[in-house]
């Protein structure tokens, strides 16, 4: 599929389906670690959601060429992450408190 | 070719961008959606978390009540439609209009944007239809937004082991976990219908070319984010 890519091109085209392969992995190891496993379940949480995060990051930044972008652009998408995570501590700590 | 000094950047399209953000405009646009987006669903996971931890009774074990194996597929197809997508931006780059081509000694035909566009909305298409089966199984067999429906075959499964499938808590289950869901399967409704549209006005006719493909790439980066919300919520709702 990249045969075509131009030989002075700055980026070079990310090989899709590699991230494909990497997505499909990821996922059975997340179902299989989700039932198969005796991990405990603090820890499982954390795994999952470690996992969850990868492969959004692969998401973002390779099928939404992210990584290729400007940082003006990677940084309209990174302000509401902190945002967000404002957001759910405090409703956290509002019931915790 | 080698020396010259204009370098082609594959990764960015030749479009002329607007001041500021360095993007041309309809870019810009929906990436300030999907900033608001990510706010939106934001809010959705994060007042699941409160709820699901704020409770002092147990939630439903994985796999209790929701068909993990299947949406595990779901969760595949979606993935794979992910990659269509991608597929079909860049051909459409490389100036595959067509839809399939035989390549000269290679046993598989080269897909064009016609053909990865029609898979990517055949993937969507079957996600859709994937989650809509399985609410109607979920309905049929007692778990509703309101909880367990009383008398059903889920209400007697969890009246015989309550711990198993959260009995206690099973109003906030359903409710959260049909808004949420729901919400996705709207987002993903919404992204085949638009595709469906730009098939058959703009891709179909060929009016999409390596000079302008702006309609693949803005389209191509709400997809993306439908399944990357995906994947977060697959997680947080199936397995957790």
């Amino acid at each position: 599929m990249t045969n075509t890519t131009p030989a002075t091109a700055e980026h070079k085209r990310p090989n899709y389906i590699l991230i494909w392969l990497y997505l499909f992995v990821l996922t059975v190891i997340e179902v299989s670690a989700a039932f198969l496993s005796h991990i405990p379940k603090n820890w499982l949480i954390l795994i999952l959601l470690f996992f969850a995060v990868w492969k959004a990051l692969l998401v973002a930044l390779f099928f939404m060429h992210l990584k290729f972008e400007r940082w003006r652009l990677r940084i309209i998408f990174m302000v509401p992450l902190p945002l967000a995570a404002i957001l759910v501590t405090a409703a956290i700590m509002e019931k915790v408190w | 070719m080698t020396h010259a000094t204009h370098t082609v950047d594959v990764m960015r399209p030749p479009f002329p961008a607007e001041p500021g953000a360095g993007v041309y405009s309809n870019k810009l646009g929906m990436w300030v959606f999907l900033a608001s987006d990510v706010m939106f669903f934001t809010a959705l996971i994060g007042s699941y978390i409160v709820l699901r931890f704020g409770v002092t009774e147990p939630w439903a074990k994985p796999g209790a009540v929701l068909n993990v194996p299947l949406t595990a597929v779901n969760t595949f197809l979606l993935i794979c439609s992910s990659v269509s997508m991608v597929k079909a931006y860049a051909a459409i780059a490389d100036g595959k209009k067509y839809f399939l081509r035989a390549v000269p000694g290679k046993l598989l035909r080269d897909g064009g944007l016609k053909f990865w566009m029609l898979v990517t909305m055949l993937c969507g298409a079957a996600f859709v239809g994937v989650q809509v089966v399985e609410y109607i199984k979920l309905i049929g067999h007692g778990f509703t937004p309101a909880g367990f429906r009383e008398g059903s075959l889920l209400a007697e499964h969890a009246a015989a082991d309550p711990v198993k499938y959260g009995a206690a808590a099973a109003g906030m289950y359903g409710s959260t976990f049909f808004t949420m869901t729901g919400f996705h399967g709207f987002h993903v409704t919404c992204g085949v219908i638009s595709m469906t549209y730009l098939y058959f006005t703009k891709v179909l006719p060929e009016k999409y070319s390596p000079q302008d493909y702006r309609g693949i790439e803005v389209i191509g980066l709400y997809w993306h984010f439908v399944d990357l919300v995906w994947i977060i919520l697959f997680t947080i709702v199936y397995l957790i």
